[in-house]
């Protein structure tokens, strides 16, 4: 079985074979992550979307109560994050620890059924985040391992397209079967854990063996030396380390800049699920592009511009004249900075460090980026009320140029780094 | 394993679940589809019988072809037949001059609209919500109308809730917007704290009224002034409160087992003493704005474990030691129109 993607579509009607000859496939390791993460992305996507309904009229509970307990988690889903990475580094089995967090989610489906209460349902949902932080330094590292370094940018673009497609899917899954079946919040739940289990049976299935020690030694002569927890003070790596923190802590939530839109265009909030969308699209479609640019132009460079993206985002989301366009730039600007960052910044983790660091790696650098815009949002909250959206979107912005100008110096070392394959 | 076997596993697996998935939305389907064209099992009245003496408005939630329509009882026959308006809400409050309602509209961009309805439930005017409806009151003479939803916020990083609570004239008229940008005076200090969540407001008046505030990780219940928009700290750990029909006590949750979990139990306050009675015996775990159906006896909401979207109505006095009864089967959001 091979399955392929092209990255580009044909430009004219002729030869859809032959315009991409020059640049090989996307591996299968690639395309199989990805189809897992659509199909995770469906089912934990579904319930997100429909748990606010089904929470106030189901269960009869107050969401107040489970939005504290879903904040305070998202500090130890960081933490879960560099553990899985350590657990995938010291088995050399990226594999199976990132199936461990898959399956963890999928059960963690079959509980919501039963689960009622605030207690109980908080406890699904922690699972569930938990889960997703185990996985995804190892799939980023699996990611990593399987392909060339020239074409790293495009393959987690592929990733990343797959995976929001199926976060795109899940809200229109779930209102689709609640128009089918009205008040049906079980019927969601159930197909929701269709999804997961499909997503954990592909990976364990199918789901190729991906071991980065092991297989550095058959490619390049001597096996590398286990793991270490100081392979993570590389050198290469603290640079990176250092500009997704500077970088993050002026990154504030996607929340802020919808309500910025919705404060300047007097728009309802029903219209909030609509630009979550919009930035999706927007990303799904770019991620490729974008990943490619990045091989191309360097991906350090395109990560630290990227952040321009944002820039402009927070100041389209604040003109004084908000129209339609302003509306659609600011989400197509987010969707633009999202596809040359999330992606990106695995992608250039990975080679940074030692191979049999890769996981932990990759993880110490999104666990970085988790935790600084973590901050970032809590402290943009206060700026907001004090100042008002406008000011404070404009303050954020011109600190983050700043950021971008002081990041850009370390653009060159980055880009320049010795790789490892 | 070889490689042939594996993708027929897995082919395999992905054809039982999605049989297995199927199956279930079919049968759901067709139960929900069977219990919608039902008739409702509770007795019915007509509507006229019910409309002029005292009587409790009602969201009827039997799963059958008036589930979530508004209905009415006599006050002095609760359980009895009840009488259907028509109009379908998620959250209803009454009085005799007309009646606010909330409602739900599903999809991918969710519509949440508040209606206000004149005495003959007749749509008078109609407000966009900012999210879910979660609660509405009238003031006495049913000239303001207060509005509490919990507001949705979508983003990669974080899932968070908040609730937005605004207070307007009934119809098309003065709108106080969000009570969270009011002044908020507690034990005599002014807070400028940015998190705090305003909810659950009764009215004393048109100008008065209380409610809870939430800041930093604690409740209070508050006195509201709308002229000078002012939200004033009564006493700690109160939520959802409701005034008595002789405006002497209030009556209000409280988190019994604060921490992690939240159990809720009712208690009333008066509020020339201070004093607070828990009812120990009362219901736990509630999540609900009680209504006064007298000045001694509260009756609230509770969902139904084995059937999920059906509540029941039950009434409670005020000691610490009365146990609730069951008071309307098949109800939710119940004020009483004196």
């Amino acid at each position: 079985m091979y399955i392929s993607v092209r990255d580009r579509p044909a430009a004219g009607t002729t030869s859809t074979r032959g315009a991409t000859s020059t640049r090989p496939p996307v591996g299968r390791v690639v395309v199989t992550l990805g189809v897992v993460s659509l199909l995770t992305d469906v089912s934990s996507e579904s319930v997100s979307a429909i748990l606010p309904l089904y929470l106030t009229a189901v269960v009869g509970l107050t969401p107040v109560a489970y939005g504290l307990v879903d904040g305070l988690y998202q500090g130890v889903s960081a933490l879960v994050r560099l553990g899985g990475g350590w657990l995938a580094d010291a088995s050399d089995r990226p594999k199976w620890v990132a199936f461990l967090g898959y399956g963890l989610s999928a059960v963690a489906r079959v509980f919501l059924l039963f689960a009622s209460g605030a207690a109980g349902i908080a406890a699904v949902v922690t699972a569930d985040r938990i889960g997703k932080g185990i996985r995804t330094a190892p799939r980023d590292a699996m990611i990593s391992t399987s392909t060339p370094t020239e074409h790293l940018g495009r393959a987690f673009g592929v990733h990343r397209m797959l995976d929001t497609i199926g976060a795109a899917l899940g809200p229109l899954i779930a209102f689709a079967l609640l128009w089918l079946v009205p008040g049906g919040y079980s019927v969601v739940l159930v197909v929701s854990l269709a999804f997961a289990i499909a997503g954990v049976a592909l990976l364990g299935l199918l789901g190729p063996d991906v071991r980065t020690r092991r297989d550095a030694a058959t490619r390049s002569g001597p096996t590398p030396p286990p793991f270490r927890w100081r392979d993570l003070t590389d050198a290469r790596l603290r640079p990176l380390l250092a500009v997704a923190g500077v970088l993050g802590l002026l990154t504030i939530g996607d929340g802020f800049i919808y309500l910025a839109l919705l404060d300047h265009g007097g728009a309802n909030v029903a219209w909030f699920p609509l630009f979550y969308v919009g930035t999706n699209v927007a990303y799904l479609l770019l991620a490729v592009p974008v990943g490619r640019l990045a091989d191309r132009v360097g991906r350090a460079r395109t990560l630290v511009v990227g952040h321009l993206a944002l820039v402009g985002a927070y100041l389209c989301a604040v003109l004084p004249t908000s129209t339609a366009a302003a509306t659609v730039g600011t989400l197509l600007l987010l969707g633009t900075f999202y596809a040359a960052t999330d992606g990106v910044i695995a992608a250039i983790a990975g080679r940074l460090v030692p191979v049999q660091a890769r996981s932990s790696g990759i993880a110490a650098a999104q666990t970085v980026v988790a935790l600084a815009r973590m901050l970032a949002s809590a402290g943009f909250g206060v700026l907001w009320l004090v100042l008002g959206p406008t000011a404070a979107m404009t303050t954020v912005a011109g600190l983050l140029v700043v950021a971008v100008l002081a990041a850009a110096t370390r653009i060159t070392r980055l880009d320049g780094a010795a790789v490892t394959r | 394993m070889s490689p042939r076997v594996r993708v027929l596993a897995f082919v395999a697996v992905v054809v039982a679940i999605a049989l297995a998935a199927t199956a279930y939305v079919v049968v759901e389907r067709r139960e929900v589809r069977a219990e919608r064209a039902a008739d409702p099992e509770a007795e019915q009245a007509p509507i006229a019988e019910v409309t002029d003496g005292p009587r409790i408005v009602f969201r009827h939630t039997g799963n059958d072809s008036q589930y979530g329509v508004v209905a009415v009882v006599p006050l002095d026959d609760p359980g009895g037949p009840r009488a259907f308006t028509g109009v379908t809400c998620d959250r209803v409050a009454a009085r005799a001059e007309g009646a606010s309602c909330l409602v739900t509209d599903p999809g991918v961009a969710a519509a949440y609209e508040g209606f206000e309805l004149d005495a003959d439930w007749q749509q008078v005017a109609s407000h966009d919500l900012p999210g879910i409806p979660s609660r509405t009151r009238l003031s006495p003479d049913g000239t303001l109308v207060a509005t509490t939803v919990f507001v949705a916020g979508h983003s990669y990083m974080s899932t968070g809730f908040s609730t937005a609570t605004e207070v307007h004239e009934f119809g098309d008229g003065e709108r106080w917007g969000n009570l969270e940008d009011f002044r908020l005076v507690i034990d005599g200090r002014e807070v400028d704290s940015v998190d705090r969540n305003v909810w659950g407001v009764t009215f004393v008046d048109d100008e008065t009224f209380y409610a809870t505030v939430a800041t930093g990780g604690r409740t209070w219940l508050v006195e509201g002034d709308l002229a000078e928009r002012t939200l004033t700290s009564v006493s700690r750990d109160a939520e959802c409160p409701a005034l008595s029909p002789d405006g002497t006590r209030v009556a209000f949750k409280v988190d019994v087992d604060p921490g992690r979990r939240v159990v809720w139990q009712l208690a009333v306050e008066d509020l020339a003493t201070g004093d607070r009675t828990l009812l120990e015996a009362g219901p736990r775990g509630l999540d609900d704005q009680v209504e006064w159906l007298d000045d001694d006896t509260l009756i609230y909401g509770l969902p139904r474990a084995d059937e999920p979207g059906v509540t029941d109505t039950w009434a409670v006095d005020t000691s610490a030691e009365a146990t609730p009864r069951l008071l309307i089967e098949q109800a939710w959001s119940a004020t009483v129109v004196r």
